[in-house]
């Protein structure tokens, strides 16, 4: 096979694809999306053709020549891809590109039939579009003027070619490989496996089961207090607790040795009643999961006010309840680590991680090592949103690297990360809101019930997250808060983008709208009356850490871009229903209970500078804002700037790169580490400053909110059930904008990401509990085609906490979205529809069933 | 992905190499995108050399490995359209074949759409000799054809007078370009109408009129040939809607050809 001009002799194994021939050859970057033909990151061209090498015979190429995007060479496609910052993680871009390269001039006139094989998970598309159209983003700032550029992203001319190295884009000689047996069952447990046979297959090294893993208990969730997640999980447990659930683990000098290891294991379940509903969960009698009463793992019940009197000087009462549904992260890279032992005899873990810090320090407590025993670091993450705060294969690759004292990979299948990682929590919200005719709000009950699945993981958390921000943006003065996080035997629930409050506010956003209606109150206005205002305080039901407030506010500047979008028009084919629709969303920059991060700034010769972080680059964009933020605190260029970073080793700790901290926690240490720095080399004077270095830290706390608010105008056809969008407007306040081509980036991704979850994607499970959707073929990821054009805008603040006035941006823009949609599709349709997502068969069908039943 | 138990890879494979663990393999894009722990060889068909269009007297005959592009490129309308209705976008399309997806038989297969509303023929070979089955026989359930074990599918044959028919095609689905959730084409057939359901069904449906219909003949045809339970349940719509489609496609349809 001639690869990139070379010759490459050894033959393929019979059944491989040409994707891991490929990668076997060391061409890394043919990236595995799905490995089932339907994302595209591994398109390759054999003899100058596009085929997805997933899917392509290696067999076939032996007397072909295949160009890899390392094949490419300074293609005006890869420029292209680096002018227009057409990519955010970058997993999927070398796909991109190769596709790109092998477009006629039909197929560029007619971009979303042409990328319907193209998935991105982070863009929105619209900066593909923009690369493929020439359009030039990235600028290169002057020195000092880096904060507020559009400075593309340090790691581009990488993704561009290739060269960006993810998790597994390394060689680790001698590496074995993990696969899992995973339970067909949704709660069972495990009587006998015997494994003699499965060892006795050519390659087995090793299978491990509850009987190898340690007793302890402990949560995947990771959170600087770890106390925060139910430890309630074991490394293989004897009881399963819903399908896709580890049973045992074979490791073997081959993938092919590995599965063939599973088959052979035979085990014996004690199959035990299962319940997949949390209502049906928590009613008496149900089946027990874990040690929790009633299957309740948290719950939070409280009341601000007098709801009733509140309730009793309403003129317009309305109640509704709402209902979401599970959700896969859908990161292109998924879950994976290879760990191994280094010279010195330490643990080194490498993976696909949004905490190597916390992982670092479960791994630890887990196999009773020191800290500094293990050592965990991450590539370049292929996307993450929230899917990678979790610890889903590390534990595993430990147990297996220190009872093998050898390395060893495991890496999820696409199929894997449907039935064995995390969903969005699906919740149940029921509320009931009162107004006054003037549109005051006077009351607020809330109802949630919030699926966590076998497992508590994050579930506790994103319940009193959901019902906090989401009541807390508006001033009523009685709310009340019943909310429970219920296990369930499915497949566990996690941290994912918004953390709980996209899914309440799609029910507190549909009511305010309901309630505008009965009142005859403009949307925008309705939001007016109502939103708090900087220097009144934050409040909702129950008891949370007061560090919050508002120091910066834009959320009026937000709603008057709303206000100015909805004034202008839009044709819609005819026949066609038209409706407008918004809502907005309040959230917490960073987390409570502290995030911290620890940051070095050190001269390097030749008049650079290094700097050192802890948090993960996933596409967040992160390292690009902290690069122009050192820049311009130490007068220079960010291209003077190296960033080492997301390695246990390079920092003293970094609690992660979640919960909207990239900027406002890790960027402000990078300021005072670059700030310390700078003062230093002033006051050295004639003195050498090369080795000179300056720390800075900062504990996350106190902590502001962001704002952003949502509309669409769409149009719904009446006889099929599809929905347009003519027009999607966004406005966020995002403080001080670091990177507006970035941050614009962030807003479009969360946009079309909520698309998907609006409109598409749904985790689906049977009867029995088994996941049905488990490859991109059967659940929907938006493609060019479904994501409209997001106009955004900015509200000009700037917060007095954040770094240089900075605020975050990176979960909030996908809350408003389900409600906004919803709500122009109450408009256009007089349906108000309660269950996401809003497929075109459910909306026909709705819209029958209101026909039926005026 | 790798079909890991694939020991052995016959290429050229040949009609009687068959045995229990074979699949015959044509563009791959099937095989490859799932997994087969039951597979120990592959007989691979791309490499005999079958011509992938020839155009006779009598119609079109397609080889079984035509590729997609191949067939959108042969410079026939309603093919191409077929082509487009893939989930699949052309990259695929460069390795996928004909035949591949009449014999996956799922049904959004367009290529059974095609060969099933021009009175497609599909020429079989096993090691008891040859037959032809039409398009709408070869299908009989979702994922499931005539072929016996051993048996392999040589080409598809579109006879002329079809081909050179008048056709409306109608395509839907739960999202832009995306997998079908109805897929109906209909053709003029002498004074009457062949309307073609597929991908709503789990098998195709040809109704034949043989005068024109009207539109009330079509919606009480639709009722009465296709069972309710015929309508495909699954993640790509549901069965509700997509009977809903069929009606609201057909009756376009019958619009269309009756101008």
């Amino acid at each position: 096979m001639r690869i990139n001009g070379e010759e490459h002799d050894r033959a393929p194994r019979p059944g491989q694809c040409l994707r891991t021939y490929l990668r076997e050859e060391g061409c890394f970057g043919v990236k595995k999306g799905c490995d089932t033909g339907d994302c595209g990151a591994c398109t390759v061209h054999v003899d100058g053709v596009p085929v997805h090498s997933c899917l392509y015979p290696a067999h076939r190429a032996q007397r072909r020549s295949v160009t890899t995007i390392e094949g490419l060479k300074g293609h005006p496609a890869q420029q292209a891809f680096l002018a227009a910052q057409g990519f955010q993680c970058g997993f999927c871009t070398a796909g991109l590109i190769m596709t790109t390269a092998a477009l006629t001039e039909d197929q560029r006139a007619d971009l979303p039939r042409t990328f319907k094989g193209n998935l991105c998970r982070c863009t929105g598309y619209r900066a593909i579009a923009d690369a493929v159209a020439g359009v030039v983003n990235a600028t290169t700032p002057e020195p000092g003027t880096a904060v507020g550029a559009n400075l593309g992203a340090p790691a581009g001319p990488q993704v561009v070619t290739g060269t960006a190295r993810y998790t597994f884009d390394l060689e680790v000689p001698g590496v074995l490989h993990m696969k899992v047996l995973r339970s067909p069952h949704a709660h069972a447990r495990i009587a006998a496996i015997s494994v003699e046979a499965a060892l006795s297959v050519p390659g087995v090294e090793a299978i491990l089961t509850h009987a190898d893993a340690p007793a302890k208990l402990f949560s995947t969730a990771q959170h600087e207090n770890a106390a925060e997640d139910p430890a309630d999980t074991r490394v293989l447990d004897d009881v399963v607790r819903f399908a896709g659930q580890r049973v045992a683990a074979v490791v073997a000098t081959s993938e092919a040795a590995a599965e063939a290891g599973c088959r052979a294991i035979t085990v014996e379940y004690e199959v035990l009643p299962s319940v997949l509903d949390p209502e049906a969960a928590m009613a008496p009698g149900a089946p027990q999961l874990h040690a929790a009463p009633n299957n309740v793992v948290g719950e939070l019940h409280a009341t601000l006010g007098d709801v009733d009197a509140g309730f009793a000087e309403a003129d317009a009462v309305y109640e509704q309840t709402f209902t979401t549904a599970r959700v896969q992260h859908a990161s292109l890279e998924t879950h994976g680590a290879v760990g191994w032992l280094d010279d010195d005899g330490r643990l080194v873990i490498r993976t696909s991680s949004q905490t190597p810090f916390l992982t670092r320090r479960a791994v630890a407590e887990l196999y009773d090592l020191p800290a500094d025993r293990v050592r965990v670091l991450t590539g370049r993450v292929g996307g993450g949103f929230g899917g990678k705060q979790e610890m889903l294969v590390e534990d595993l690759v430990a147990l297996a690297v220190l009872r093998l004292r050898r390395p060893v990979k495991l890496e999820y299948t696409r199929a894997e990360q449907f039935t064995s990682a995390t969903v969005r929590h699906p919740f149940k919200v029921t509320l009931r809101a009162g107004a006054r005719r003037d549109g005051t709000l006077t009351a607020m009950r809330l109802r949630v019930v919030a699926d966590t699945g076998a497992y508590g993981n994050h579930g506790p958390s994103v319940m009193y997250h959901g019902c906090h921000e989401s009541l807390a943006v508006y001033r009523c003065p009685n709310k009340s808060t019943d909310a429970y996080a219920v296990y369930t035997n499915t497949v566990p629930s996690g941290a994912f983008r918004g953390y709980g409050l996209g899914q309440v506010s799609f029910a507190v956003e549909s009511v305010l709208d309901e309630l505008a209606r009965q009142l005859g109150i403009d949307p925008v206005h309705m939001r007016e009356i109502n939103i708090v205002r900087a220097g009144e305080p934050l409040l909702a039901p129950g008891d949370h850490v007061d560090d919050l407030s508002i120091a910066s506010f834009g959320l009026d500047q937000c709603l008057s871009h709303i206000r100015t979008a909805s004034s202008a028009t839009d044709p819609a084919p005819p026949g066609w229903l038209v409706g407008d629709g918004m809502a907005i969303a309040m959230i917490a920059a960073g987390p409570p209970g502290g995030h911290f991060a620890d940051a070095t700034v050190t001269v390097l010769p030749g008049g650079r500078y290094e700097i050192a972080v802890g948090t993960a680059e996933f596409g967040n964009g992160s390292t690009t804002v902290h690069a122009q933020i050192a820049a311009d605190a130490l007068g220079t260029t960010p291209d003077r700037i190296c960033v080492r970073q997301s390695d246990t080793d390079v920092v003293r700790h970094d609690t992660g790169a979640f919960a909207s901290t990239g900027v406002v926690v890790a960027g402000r240490a990078v300021l005072d580490a670059a700030t310390a720095l700078h003062e230093k080399i002033l006051a050295a004077g004639d003195e050498s400053i090369e080795g000179m270095t300056a720390a800075g830290h900062f504990a996350g706390s106190p902590r502001s909110v962001a704002f952003n608010a949502q509309w669409f105008r769409v149009a719904v056809d009446p006889q099929t059930g599809e929905i347009r969008i003519l027009r999607s407007v966004h406005s966020a306040d995002a403080g001080t904008v670091m990177n507006p081509l970035q941050c614009r980036g962030q807003i479009e991704g969360g946009v079309a990401q909520a698309l998907g979850a609006t409109l598409a994607e749904h985790v689906d499970i049977d009867a029995t509990g088994q996941v049905t959707t488990t490859g991109f073929r059967q659940y929907h990821l938006p493609t060019f085609a479904d994501v409209p054009r997001t106009e955004v805008h900015f509200a000009a603040t700037t917060d007095a906490i954040g770094p240089l006035g900075a605020k975050s941006m990176s979960e909030s823009p996908f809350n408003p979205v389900a409600p906004a949609l919803a709500n122009a599709l109450r408009d256009a349709t007089g349906v108000r529809f309660t269950a996401l997502p809003f497929t075109r068969d459910r909306v026909w069908e709705g819209l029958q069933r209101a026909r039926r039943s005026p | 992905m790798d079909l890991n138990t694939v020991a052995d890879v016959i290429s050229p494979a040949r009609v009687g190499q068959w045995r229990p663990g074979d699949a015959w393999l044509a563009g791959g894009t099937a095989l490859f995108g799932e997994p087969r722990p039951h597979l120990t060889r592959l007989l691979d068909l791309t490499t005999a050399g079958w011509p992938p269009v020839t155009r006779r007297e009598d119609g079109l005959e397609i080889a079984a490995t035509c590729t997609i592009a191949e067939l959108a490129a042969a410079g026939h309308d309603l093919a191409e359209r077929c082509c487009h209705a893939f989930l699949a976008s052309f990259k695929i399309w460069n390795v996928a074949t004909v035949g591949g997806n009449l014999c996956a038989a799922l049904p959004a297969g367009p290529m059974i759409a095609l060969g099933a509303a021009l009175d497609g023929t599909c020429l079989l070979q096993g090691t008891e000799g040859e037959r032809t089955v039409l398009v709408r026989d070869f299908v009989t359930g979702e994922g499931m054809t005539v072929l016996s074990d051993g048996e392999l599918l040589r080409s598809l044959h579109l006879p002329a007078a079809a081909l050179a028919a008048r056709t409306a095609f109608r395509q839907g689905s739960l999202h832009p370009h995306g997998r079908s959730a109805a897929l109906l084409i209909g053709r003029v057939e002498d004074q009457g109408l062949a309307l073609t359901v597929t991908a709503a069904t789990k098998r195709p449906y040809i109704l034949k009129f043989r005068a024109f219909p009207s539109a009330e003949v079509v919606q009480i045809a639709l009722t009465e040939r296709i069972p309710e339970h015929e309508y495909v349940t699954d993640v790509h719509g549901s069965p509700t809607w997509r009977r809903h489609l069929t009606r609201l496609y057909a009756e376009q349809i019958r619009q269309e050809l009756s101008a």
